[in-house]
């Protein structure tokens, strides 16, 4: 954090040189990087990226690798979290299931953002009959619970990895539509707006070259809140069986399956959870000291 | 709210008439012949235009009749009825307990900010926010049912028949469900409770001789539930579609049961009046809310 010393700058005559002021980034990431739960999440995302990113060379066994005769083994030396129903290694599952988690989280996240940013951004410049559609159609596909529509939505696509994360992208494009209509509508009325329609700018440039840039710190944070909720509900989704076919090592459908072995294997039903619960409590954190960092006001 | 269920309910209507799969034909069976199928896609209206379909459809969900199942004709009045009651006994018992665990420890961490049982709130809400419902359920049945043996993991014994056995049966389902609200509520009431306590009024309050209690109860507690209550209508909002993964996984025989088993049977005239039934109760639960802020608080009136 910058203190500027103001009895040196208010002393009589004899005016300091004052350092320059520090860019709003670099404001933000200091007081990012003291925000002590902000860091711990973005530690625990770099870790699970880096292992979902190296899972070939930290994971044990295939993930598929079946040993028939290690059926429902628990957790060991040679099998940390236990085997499941065809002996596979859970710790090696849940290795390769990270890939499932956060390219399905990201991928959809990043759909959404784009699809709504931009139709939010323009809605808001615009108003008038574009504006009014677009936003009655957000409202009444938010009059349904995100886990219900996702469901529709997948009942009518059929299931699958795309058909999951085009659903989820589906369920969150309204709120990045939302908050980047009501960024435009505070920011069309500032001066530097003025400024860039007197110099002759179009529209489209206004929009994304002068508002939207004014834009991202709220943008980024909505973003992170919705990737953890996006692997939540992959997960939701997988569990009720219509998210990731198997046997792709998706974290929700191995504890449905291991639902129904409890009584023969509780580590099944233990392990995949903790890593839902790790991934998203680490994303809930990093979006957490975020919104400090990026909000003045909080700094 | 009209204009909103007009457009909700076409979109149910006609996303569901997407499922692949020719209702006529898995109700004809594969022996059926080809007039066979087409009889019995005439008999349920299936040839005519999706728009004419969708009006027969409204008029006859507005006067009450759902219609009958495609697969074995069970009408689904009954049908949904029957799950009802679950439901509601689910989403009541759910907040009940979320209440119970949010008021107190809302109330304490605003009025002891940066103590244990605010820093425990705190950690309470994350981990409510991180903890999938399905995996709580899950770790819930380990310890409660396989464990201790105290609570049956699935079911829901009839309540004249059992009662016991229908409460043991309710606790965890219930207490799933009423985390995730509790965890909400606390953070709600907690940052609602500090505002109110730096009010002037609040201040008056004191300054005039009353006693703690009476000030936290009587001025604090009271204003700083208005802003808690549409939370709390939200969060039933949220109960219901919540129910939709608890109850598959306690095999509670509500609504939202049905409506998984509806997609795994491709009965799409029963997931269609389910999917209505929780959206319409959704809605109706935000206007109720709406209309009880302006109860509880004079100062906003509805012309």
């Amino acid at each position: 954090m910058t203190e500027l010393d103001l009895s040196k700058r208010n002393g009589a005559g004899d005016v300091q040189q004052i350092d320059r002021p520090d860019s709003l980034i670099m404001l933000a990431l200091r007081s990012f990087a003291h925000h002590r739960s902000g860091m711990v999440g973005l530690l625990i995302i770099l870790l699970m990226a880096g292992v979902a990113l190296f899972a070939p060379v930290l994971a044990p066994y295939d993930p598929l690798e079946m040993h028939a005769e290690d059926r429902f083994q628990p957790p060991s030396l040679s099998y940390p979290m236990g085997t499941d129903e065809f002996g596979r290694d859970i710790l090696s599952r849940i290795i390769y299931g990270s890939r499932i988690a956060f390219g399905v989280g990201i991928t959809s996240v990043g759909i959404a953002t784009m699809i709504g940013v931009t139709t939010g951004l323009i809605a808001g410049y615009a108003e008038g009959m574009f504006d009014a559609v677009i936003m009655r159609f957000f409202d009444a596909v938010l009059a349904f619970p995100a886990i219900l529509l996702a469901i529709i939505i997948l009942a009518v696509l059929g299931p699958g990895s795309f058909n999951a994360i085009l659903a989820i992208a589906i369920v969150n494009i309204p709120t990045f539509a939302r908050l980047a209509r009501a960024n435009v509508l505070v920011e069309k009325n500032k001066d530097y707006v003025d400024a860039a329609k007197a110099i002759g700018s179009k529209p489209v440039r206004i929009v994304f070259r002068n508002i939207f840039p004014n834009t991202v710190s709220t943008i980024l944070v909505l973003i992170t809140v919705s990737v953890a909720s996006a692997v939540l509900l992959e997960s939701a989704l997988s569990f009720l069986g219509l998210g990731t076919p198997l046997p792709a090592p998706s974290w929700g459908s191995m504890l449905s399956i291991g639902r129904g072995y409890l009584y023969m294997a509780p580590w099944y039903g233990i392990f995949p959870g903790l890593a839902i619960a790790s991934l998203v409590m680490g994303f809930y954190l990093l979006g957490d000291g975020l919104r400090d960092a990026l909000d003045p006001r909080r700094r | 709210m009209i204009p909103v269920l007009i457009i909700v309910s076409f979109a149910v209507f006609s996303i569901i008439h997407l499922i692949p799969g020719d209702p006529a034909e898995i109700m004809a069976g594969s022996n059926a012949t080809e007039a066979q199928v087409a009889a019995l896609r005439h008999q349920y209206g299936l040839d005519q235009p999706i728009l004419v379909q969708y009006i027969i459809w409204l008029k006859n969900v507005v006067t009450g009749n759902l219609g009958n199942s495609l697969i074995n004709d069970f009408p689904i009045n009954t049908l949904i009825l029957q799950r009802v009651p679950a439901t509601i006994e689910l989403a009541l018992a759910a907040a009940i307990i979320g209440t119970i665990i949010a008021l107190p420890l809302g109330i304490i961490a605003a009025l002891r900010p940066g103590s244990i049982v605010d820093f425990v709130t705190t950690l309470f809400s994350a981990l409510s926010f991180a903890v999938p419902s399905f995996w709580l359920a899950i770790l819930l049945i380990l310890f409660f049912s396989l464990y201790l043996k105290w609570l049956p993991p699935s079911g829901r014994p009839v309540f004249s028949e059992q009662p016991v056995e229908h409460i043991k049966s309710l606790i965890m389902p219930a207490f799933t469900l009423g985390v995730a609200m509790a965890a909400k509520l606390t953070r709600y009431l907690r940052s609602s409770m500090l505002d109110v306590l730096n009010q002037d009024y609040t201040r008056t309050a004191r300054a005039k001789g009353l006693g703690e209690r009476l000030v936290v109860i009587r001025h604090v507690l009271r204003n700083s539930l208005i802003p808690v209550i549409t939370v709390f209508g939200l969060q039933i909002g949220d109960l219901l579609s919540g129910a939709i993964i608890v109850e598959s996984i306690f095999a509670w025989p509500g609504v939202g049961r049905l409506t998984i088993q509806a997609i795994g049977w491709r009965d799409y005239s029963i997931l269609q009046a389910s999917v209505m039934f929780i959206v319409v109760a959704f809605l109706i639960v935000n206007l109720l809310t709406d209309l009880a802020y302006g109860l509880i608080d004079p100062r906003i009136r509805y012309s």
